[in-house]
């Protein structure tokens, strides 16, 4: 892997890197890249179908619950928003996007 | 001790992030009187938690975790957060923002890894007991460096209602404590269903068909493989014998796969370690580093607010899940983690315990293995088998070399805890 792949990943990621950490994680990407790809011939035989490997045939299955109010409204309002970087109001202020 | 009893002792040790002031006792029950120190990463409302990161630096928790309200309602007295691998990755609490925690038993060496603070805490006797979280060994890697007990309970056995994710697959929470019968105690009181938690399961999930009948088998080509320290080869031998001493029967088996564990683990953790970690955008909660734009604001506050450790496994992530690898990497993992499922329900339907280490050295030198990170990884190589499989494991003292702590590590079926603590309090001779 070079410095242009991992520069255009962490732009995928939304993270800033520079040149130089770039570099490094080049080289440590293709270590771990190498090892960690030892799962590659094995898992191979015998084929498995990917479906089957997320246990969508083996009964697993989605829980859910009523989706009725979980506590009274406005009780954690004040204590999420006091978490935010920048509000309004009731709201969390973001900049403009167009 | 006193709050401020805990802040002197803890200078050395660094296990503590924030020792509370307030500390108190919410209700009366099992746990009346006894102090539990929690990780970083579980949310206890009006505190902070910061999962050891910058981007988390002020965050103060709105609600609590699941486990909090049931640590208050049976009494405990939660004394402070402690130091851990920045959000759980690492296994050295090397890579938390606000610095290392020193081992107890030699402060130049490292107390494991990611729930450092929490083994180093019960270690050196500033708490009776901890709570920490195991991805892939975060709990029972710093327990044997430490030398305590730490357990991974069965997935979705502890809800992760309010636990700072890391890989929601993997993840769960468990007790450090000093004694089988402490740690016991404290799955007691923090397992159990949760409606908040839609992976938590059911006492009926995994039925207890199979009798203990004490046959622990030991995955021999694996334990003696290259890389494992001959101390700890020397040690879990003589645990091996003590087990027979105790009237356990015990048995060389073969798990071929198993030695994969560990690949198909670094595949999967930073997969979804990079899902997870998508929430940290500067917006919401958290640190916030100003760009012209809201999409530079992003790069901005995750490139600061995220350490390197972090930095690199959301890109590699982000790699492996990206379009044209995602079959060969990601999917390829999955294969490995049914063959490793398969594997292991067969072995267990022939013995009731497997036998490993826990890690494959001891406690070594602060910055030692810093500047590799595969080689940080491999430290996980007898521990992440419970994760990917979601059985559970626990660690136990099993004797020293040179000063240093040695672990080693019970993995019994899905849903068995049960056999973990009979075989561990006889081994310990609780």
């Amino acid at each position: 892997m070079d410095r242009e792949k991992v520069l255009n990943l962490a732009k995928l990621a939304r993270i800033e890197i520079g040149n130089e950490e770039a570099d490094s994680l080049s080289h440590e990407f293709d270590a771990i890249l190498k090892y960690v790809g030892e799962v590659k011939e094995v898992s191979d035989s015998p084929r498995k179908d990917l479906g089957e490997s997320l246990g969508l045939s083996s009964g697993i299955r989605n829980v859910m619950r009523e989706d009725t109010a979980p506590h009274e409204s406005g009780i954690y309002t004040e204590k999420i928003l006091n978490q935010a970087p920048a509000r309004e109001g009731d709201y969390i202020k973001v900049k403009k996007i167009l | 001790m006193t709050p401020e009893e805990i802040r002197a002792k803890d200078k050395d040790i660094h296990a503590f992030l924030e020792v509370f002031d307030d500390a108190k006792s919410y209700g009366e029950g099992f746990l009346s009187g006894k102090t539990i120190a929690i990780k970083d990463n579980i949310l206890f409302a009006g505190h902070k938690a910061s999962a050891a990161s910058k981007i988390l630096e002020n965050f103060i928790a709105p609600y609590d975790a699941t486990v909090i309200k049931k640590l208050k309602d049976a009494g405990a007295i939660i004394v402070g957060r402690t130091n851990m691998d920045e959000f759980a990755m690492g296994s050295s609490t090397e890579n938390s923002a606000y610095g290392v925690t020193k081992n107890p038993h030699d402060t130049e060496r490292v107390a494991g890894g990611s729930s450092g603070g929490s083994a180093a805490a019960v270690a050196s006797g500033m708490c009776d007991m901890a709570l920490g979280s195991d991805t892939g060994g975060s709990i029972r890697q710093p327990a044997a460096l430490c030398g305590v007990v730490g357990l991974k309970p069965t997935y979705g056995r502890v809800s992760r209602f309010g636990l700072i994710a890391l890989a929601s697959s993997l993840d769960q929470i468990g007790p450090f404590a000093k004694t089988v019968g402490d740690a016991e105690i404290l799955y007691e009181i923090i397992k159990g269903q949760d409606i908040l938690d839609s992976t938590t399961i059911s006492e009926n999930t995994y039925p207890r068909k199979k009798k203990f009948s004490k046959v622990i088998g030991i995955p021999r080509t694996f334990v003696e493989s290259e890389g494992v320290d001959k101390d700890v080869k020397k040690n879990f031998r003589e645990s091996v014998e003590k087990f027979k001493s105790l009237g356990y029967e015990v048995r060389d088996i073969e798990l071929p796969h198993i030695k994969y564990a560990l690949a198909a683990y670094y595949i999967i953790m930073p997969a979804e370690a990079s899902s997870n970690l998508a929430r940290f955008d500067g917006i919401k909660y958290g640190l916030h580093k100003d760009g012209k734009d809201v999409i530079e604001d992003y790069f901005k506050t995750r490139g600061e607010g995220f350490g390197r450790e972090v930095r690199r496994r959301i890109i590699l992530g982000t790699y492996v899940l990206s379009s044209g690898y995602y079959d060969e990497y990601y999917g390829s993992a999955l294969k490995m983690k049914k063959l490793i499922t398969e594997e292991l329900r067969k072995a267990f339907e022939e013995v009731d315990l497997i036998l490993t280490p826990t890690t494959p050295s001891p406690a070594w030198k602060i910055g030692e293995k810093s500047k590799n990170p595969l080689e940080m990884y491999l430290e996980d190589i007898f521990t992440v088998h419970a994760n990917i499989n979601g059985c559970p494991a626990i660690s136990l003292p099993s004797g020293f070399i040179s000063a240093l702590p040695l672990g080693i590590e019970l993995t019994a079926g899905l849903g068995r805890e049960d056999n973990l603590f009979i075989a561990g309090k006889e081994f310990l001779g609780e």
